[in-house]
């Protein structure tokens, strides 16, 4: 550290500050407030308390994932199943806890059976997608949309095994509470994000797993020949992903009260748009657990002040795109300043 | 040969004019001069060497000629009037061409359409439908014209490095050059397919055609060019005819002092210690048969050998990283009975690959995570495998000082925008951070310059002065020469020769590996 430190202090160059801006990791948290101060003019309710917990509680499901993506993306690889184990674990786990006829309803311990039971599915179809990539050399892309379009599926097929209905609902008034309720006025599901993006964290910039990863992602040949097990660190990547979906999927069951199988049919897009805008790489060995926490801040204050603003859906879509194309274009041009020096 | 050579050569001297003359050439990228007041003079059909350490110029000189760079200041004559290339399209259309290192082909393209890619023959002037079978018939005879038997339908990919160099001089030829510039040719090339294209190079100087020979491999140089120009810092230090050249002064001119020792001495005297590596029958189909050695602590071991005889392939076996189908390895005495490459560094084996970039280093990293990568978990401990980034830091740093990597920050620099030499310095410096006890070095000094050869040896020296087994892999004989205790030599996967130091020939040595070759000729 002091090597660095010494450098800086000794380069005679000082770069102009909006140029330091653009470079810094913060530039997407600072576009994010900018974009929030800009909003506050048009539409001000957007600052008001009620609505910033509002885009906390809303933004963290989301961060859960996303950090699980972005241990699949560190190795260059991608984790398309994300919303099918959402959906997959909601539906099983909430069949194990639900009131009406669940497997262990009534056991009183129904609600750690279901918590297990999300985690499950979600190591499961972690494993196979693990097992599938390093063990026969697919592409990640082609295992993961087939165990994406399989567990979709399933989904809705164990849903109506098992009710009538469209959904499973009927859940234990405690299990509600971790994606409801909150602490000292905070989410608690805070608590938990917090928990799962230090751990997640640590084991990218402290542990001999962190370091492998990027390694893996950044030559994968290179890092063979050094004694890195290479395909022990892609398939673990893939089972933490799984089980950050898992956790992912918990919390999004508690906020709707309900298990159901089109439950972040449409994140998919918003989990791996927030890591690449946070500055995680598409080609591998880039990225931070800060990155991607404000990739999808951005992305969810975005959201947030289209649906204050009262627009139509389509122009909502349209909207956003155009705000997420900005912001490629403001990092592709950090990354031709970056190369200029 | 010699009737057309000598036409050529006297229509140059009656001319009494160089076909390219280059004078105070100066070139400066962001503010660095790295060309000052270069110039010298080449004669058609002749051969001109151009040498001189990586950095020293040589790349700039050409790429200005060839039309990739633009000068600042100078003056190039070429064929009797001012030569001023806008690009590489025009210097091509002049008569310049350029064959460069990694050659600009494309695979996945047949060798007419590479031949004819800017300018197709086409059906109607004017209109853009391509003559196939002119194209075909043209490319049959620039393919003729190399010596290339093949069918110009022939996709490049399914084509060896070598013959996709005689393709690349094929489309020279196509484009009436009456200059071309090689940048390093034989640097991928088998024994083998480097003569052929000597016989080539002298066929084009035959036909009056003048080359410009890039090379490190100085051998070559003296066996080609009819004159050498050495570069060093950007300036010319020598240009001289090669009969007043040899291969030290070349040496001692490009480094600015005398290397009165290219190779450092070393107690070659000095009893070996116990085996470090014991290798019994290892046979893998198709690549290797029946190898066996041993490897004692000080020593340091060569395999020589043409390119294809198994020495890379069984430098892979051994480490684990290819599998094998019998015979076995023992590492410190313990038997390795399923080697990866993580049981056999924790046995305390290091291998560094032939292929720097695309195995030995993560270009896109910076120094300092290089060096770290293979020695990660010697510095992990408590709670989750932490890692205790002081003390690696540390450690790192040292080593980065000890192997003498030039960067002035090894946390910021990218490994990437090192020089050859410098990378491979940080991937013996990622080995060294284990402390190795065998060490497999496959072709240590690839494409680094004479300098940074020497610390590399230098540091091999060390290792084994230290008690290390080093198995050194090289295509250059004067380096295991100059290296090693003992070279074995390698061919069609078998051991076929073991010299010990003392009794070692050039000569014998190249017998033994092109023995199947002589064995058939003889027959």
């Amino acid at each position: 550290m002091t090597a660095a430190d010494a450098t800086i202090a000794s380069r005679p160059r000082v770069l102009p500050a909006w140029k330091r801006l653009l470079l810094s990791e913060y530039l997407v948290l600072v576009l994010t407030i900018f974009y929030f101060v800009v909003m506050w003019t048009i539409v001000p309710e957007i600052a008001a308390a009620d609505t910033l917990l509002d885009i906390l509680s809303a933004m963290m499901p989301l961060l859960v994932v996303a950090i699980g993506q972005t241990f699949v993306l560190i190795v260059a690889g991608i984790d398309l199943s994300a919303p099918s184990i959402i959906a997959m674990a909601s539906v099983v786990g909430a069949s194990v806890m639900t009131g009406d006829a669940g497997y262990a309803n009534g056991s009183g311990v129904e609600i750690l059976a279901g918590i297990v039971a999300f985690l499950a599915v979600g190591s499961v179809i972690g494993v196979f997608n693990g097992l599938c990539t390093t063990r026969f050399n697919m592409p990640s892309f082609i295992v993961t949309l087939t165990t994406m379009m399989f567990f979709s599926g399933a989904a809705i097929w164990y849903t109506t095994v098992h009710t009538d209905a469209s959904s499973i609902g009927n859940l234990p008034r405690t299990f509600i509470e971790i994606g409801q309720g909150r602490i000292a006025g905070l989410p608690f599901s805070l608590g938990v994000v917090l928990v799962v993006a230090g751990i997640a964290h640590f084991i990218l910039s402290r542990t001999v797993y962190g370091r492998w990863l990027y390694a893996v992602g950044l030559n994968p040949k290179a890092a063979a020949v050094s004694g890195v097990p290479v395909r022990n660190v892609i398939f673990w990547a893939f089972v933490i992903s799984g089980v950050c979906a898992a956790i992912s999927s918990i919390l999004y069951t508690g906020r709707l009260e309900t298990g159901t199988p089109v439950l972040g049919q449409r994140i998919l897009l918003d989990v791996v748009g927030a890591a690449v805008i946070g500055g995680v790489s598409l080609f591998g060995g880039k990225g931070k657990i800060l990155w991607t926490i404000f990739g999808v801040l951005f992305l969810t204050v975005i959201d947030k002040s289209l649906q204050l603003m009262g627009l139509p859906i389509a122009s909502v879509f349209a909207i956003k795109g155009s705000i997420i194309l900005a912001a490629a274009i403001i990092d592709a041009t950090r990354h031709r300043l970056l190369v200029r020096g | 040969m010699t009737a057309t050579t000598q036409a050529a050569r006297d229509a140059a001297n009656t001319a009494g004019r160089p076909l390219l003359k280059v004078e105070g050439l100066c070139k400066s990228f962001f503010g660095v001069e790295v060309l000052h007041k270069v110039g010298f003079s080449l004669q058609a059909g002749r051969v001109l060497g151009l040498v001189g350490e990586n950095g020293s110029g040589k790349s700039t000189t050409m790429n200005i000629i060839g039309g990739v760079h633009q000068m600042d200041a100078g003056q190039i004559q070429f064929d009797g009037a001012v030569y001023r290339p806008k690009g590489p399209r025009d210097a091509a259309r002049q008569g310049i061409a350029f064959i460069h290192q990694e050659l600009n082909l494309f695979r996945n393209l047949s060798i007419a359409e590479n031949l004819f890619i800017t300018e197709f023959p086409k059906l109607v002037p004017g209109l853009p439908f391509i003559d196939r079978s002119a194209a075909r018939k043209r490319a049959a005879e620039l393919l003729a014209a190399v010596d290339l038997d093949l069918s110009p339908t022939t996709l490049v990919n399914k084509l060896s490095q070598g013959e996709r160099q005689l393709v690349e001089i094929a489309k020279a030829l196509g484009a009436k050059a009456k200059v071309i510039i090689f940048d390093e040719p034989t640097t991928s090339l088998t024994t083998r397919e480097t003569d052929r294209l000597f016989d080539i190079i002298n066929r084009l100087r035959a036909q009056g055609i003048a080359i410009i020979y890039i090379s490190h491999i100085l051998a070559d140089v003296m066996r080609l060019c009819d004159n050498i120009t050495v570069l060093r810092d950007g300036h010319v230090v020598c240009s001289a005819l090669k009969s007043d050249m040899t291969i030290e002064r070349m040496i001692s001119m490009m480094v600015g002092r005398s290397i009165d020792q290219l190779f450092p001495p070393r107690d070659y005297a000095a009893p070996k210690g116990d085996p470090v590596l014991d290798v019994a029958g290892i046979t893998q189909r198709g690549t290797v048969k029946d190898i066996s050695f041993t490897l004692k602590a000080g020593e340091v071991l060569g395999i020589s050998g043409l390119m294809g005889a198994g020495r890379s392939e069984l430098a892979r076996i051994l480490f684990g990283i290819d599998p094998y189908s019998s015979g076995e390895i023992k590492i410190g005495g313990v038997a390795i009975t399923a080697p990866t490459p993580s049981v056999c560094m924790d046995h305390g084996m290091a291998f560094l690959t032939e292929d720097r970039r695309a195995e030995g280093l993560m270009m896109e990293a910076a120094i300092d995570t290089n060096i770290a990568l293979s020695s990660l978990q010697n510095y992990a401990g408590g709670l989750g495998g932490m890692i205790d980034r002081g003390r690696l830091a540390g450690d790192v740093q040292k080593m980065s000082t000890s192997v003498q990597i030039s960067a002035k920050d090894i946390v910021r620099t990218l490994v990437k925008n090192l020089s050859g030499g410098n990378q491979q310095k940080v991937v013996i410096g990622k080995w060294l951070l284990r402390d190795p006890k065998v060490f497999i070095l496959d072709e240590p000094t690839r494409g680094i310059d004479v300098g940074a050869k020497n610390e590399v040896y230098k540091i091999i020296n060390s290792l084994a002065a230290g008690g290390a087994g080093i198995l050194m892999i090289s295509s250059e004989l004067e380096e295991l020469v100059g290296m090693c205790d003992r070279i074995m030599v390698m061919a069609h996967g078998e051991i076929r020769a073991t010299y010990e130091r003392g009794s070692f020939d050039r000569e014998e040595l190249l017998r033994a590996a092109m023995w199947d070759g002589i064995r058939s000729s003889s027959k």
